[in-house]
């Protein structure tokens, strides 16, 4: 793949019905295996973009290209096949085993039952869930970041290029988020996938992104490397950075 | 003539009138069911036509029950005096908590369930049998037992327009004035509806604690 793009939005933007833009003529690239992290506060439109990437919404205007074609010229399930998306609340499927929830792509995509088998215990194990523990048990038997590790796990399965994510780790405490942050950074850049990252979270922002886009009422502010990001003079970002406020551990850990 | 020897007099005929009575049964439910089901999932999402077939149903079943036997013996093709008149009353008594539950369950699915079911890539027939229908099956379960106690009671109506089933006996007794002949039809009845209401709590258990 390259350095290529692989994700590419010009000018989109995403009305409603009633005229109200959710997000207001957005550009920006997404270069093949970095991660670009949307921050902004609820509201600013950084959910809506990502639905918009895999088309659980379709832009009112504007277009977006996904490894070098047109979204809308993709058959949408297959091109959300190709992008693994992680959500708040995990979506797990309740009524399913881990091993099943993890499995769900590959299966839909019928993947032999053997090679299905052994790919979900990969997945299990690079999540930190040993699957002879896990394999069996239900949602409702996990925690809440065990079960965004298994969604992390299911998101990545089939091996996407791609992964969206949306405030995959905002439920969770400070503790688990915590460690579910670096643990994520260390994967993200052992997969070298390319990642699209919705927060409201300034310092998982920082430590999470390869560069930030801070949007603000469906506009994209500016886009920032992390360091910049910290020195920036936009008033929007300026607030941002405030807010991480008598809190050093943030910039230490860049 | 004691009680005893009374059911022991009557009793091929009470277990005929049984067996008759579970047939306008299963043949109702079995009818409501294929209508009930689909039309419920084809209801969820469209709320205009959900209104219109919620509101029909709602009606259909606040009509007396003897009424809507009556209603339905003129009626053409589904008419008459027999056991298809009455299969067709019962079935749309049965209809209404069939829909409405099929419809409730599958609305009751976690929205975030769904997002991620979309945007894992499931197309919207894999959706509706992994998803959607599982997850639903523990309250349309409710709506089918509801559904059946119901029916077992409003056969004993059925009677009254020649389909047989326990009611003859109630009606007889009514006519005869003998409560040993009411019973005789009112008990079984009662003892069907109990049976099957335990019956299908069994198999929703069964289903939901998988």
């Amino acid at each position: 793949m390259g350095t290529k793009n692989s994700i590419e939005c010009r000018e989109v933007s995403y009305r409603l019905s009633s005229g109200d833009a959710l997000v207001k003529d957005l550009s920006f690239e997404v270069a093949s295996g970095e991660t670009l992290i949307l921050l902004g506060r609820s509201g600013s439109g950084k959910t809506t973009t990502l639905k918009l990437l895999n088309r659980l919404l379709e832009p009112t205007s504007g277009e977006i290209f996904i490894e070098g074609r047109a979204a809308r010229d993709w058959e949408p399930v297959r091109l959300r096949r190709r992008m693994g998306y992680v959500i708040q609340d995990a979506g797990l499927f309740p009524h399913w085993t881990v091993e099943r929830n993890v499995a769900l792509v590959p299966r839909l995509e019928h993947w032999p039952e053997e090679k299905v088998r052994a790919r979900v215990r990969e997945m299990l194990e690079l999540v930190g869930l040993p699957p002879q523990e896990f394999s069996a048990r239900r949602p409702h038997e996990l925690s809440g970041g065990q079960r965004q590790r298994v969604g992390v796990a299911r998101a990545l399965a089939a091996d996407p290029p791609i992964l969206l994510m949306d405030e995959p780790f905002g439920a969770l405490d400070p503790v688990t988020r915590a460690e579910l942050q670096r643990e994520f950074r260390v994967l993200a850049a052992r997969l070298g996938k390319t990642i699209v990252f919705v927060t409201h979270d300034v310092r998982e922002a920082l430590l999470l992104g390869s560069r930030i886009a801070l949007l603000s009422a469906g506009r994209l502010v500016a886009i920032h490397t992390p360091e910049e990001f910290l020195l920036a003079e936009d008033i929007e970002v300026r607030e941002f950075v405030a807010s991480l406020g008598a809190d050093p551990e943030a910039r230490r850990e860049q | 003539m004691s009680w005893r020897d009374f059911l022991l007099r009557h009793q091929s005929e009470i277990l005929a009138r049984t067996v008759e009575h579970i047939g306008l049964v299963a043949a109702a439910m079995g009818i409501a069911l294929a209508i009930g089901l689909p039309l419920g999932v084809m209801i969820v999402r469209r709320s205009i036509l959900r209104r219109w077939v919620l509101g029909t149903a709602n009606v259909v079943q606040t009509i007396p029950s003897l009424a809507l036997f009556g209603f339905l013996i003129p009626v053409p093709w589904i008419g008459g005096i027999g056991d298809r008149t009455a299969i067709v009353a019962l079935s749309l008594y049965a209809l209404l908590p069939i829909l409405t539950n099929t419809a409730a369950g599958i609305a009751g699915v976690d929205p975030a369930v769904l997002e991620a079911a979309r945007g894992m890539g499931m197309t919207s027939r894999q959706q509706l049998w992994q998803v959607e229908l599982p997850l639903a099956t523990p309250v349309m379960l409710t709506g089918i037992r509801v559904a059946t106690v119901i029916s077992i009671g409003v056969a004993t109506i059925a009677a009254a327009i020649g389909a047989g089933g326990l009611g003859v006996f109630i009606f007889r007794g009514v006519a005869m004035v003998d409560n040993r002949v009411i019973l005789a039809g009112a008990i079984p009845a009662a003892v069907l509806a109990v049976l099957a209401d335990l019956l299908l709590g069994v198999v929703q258990r069964k289903l939901t604690s998988r």
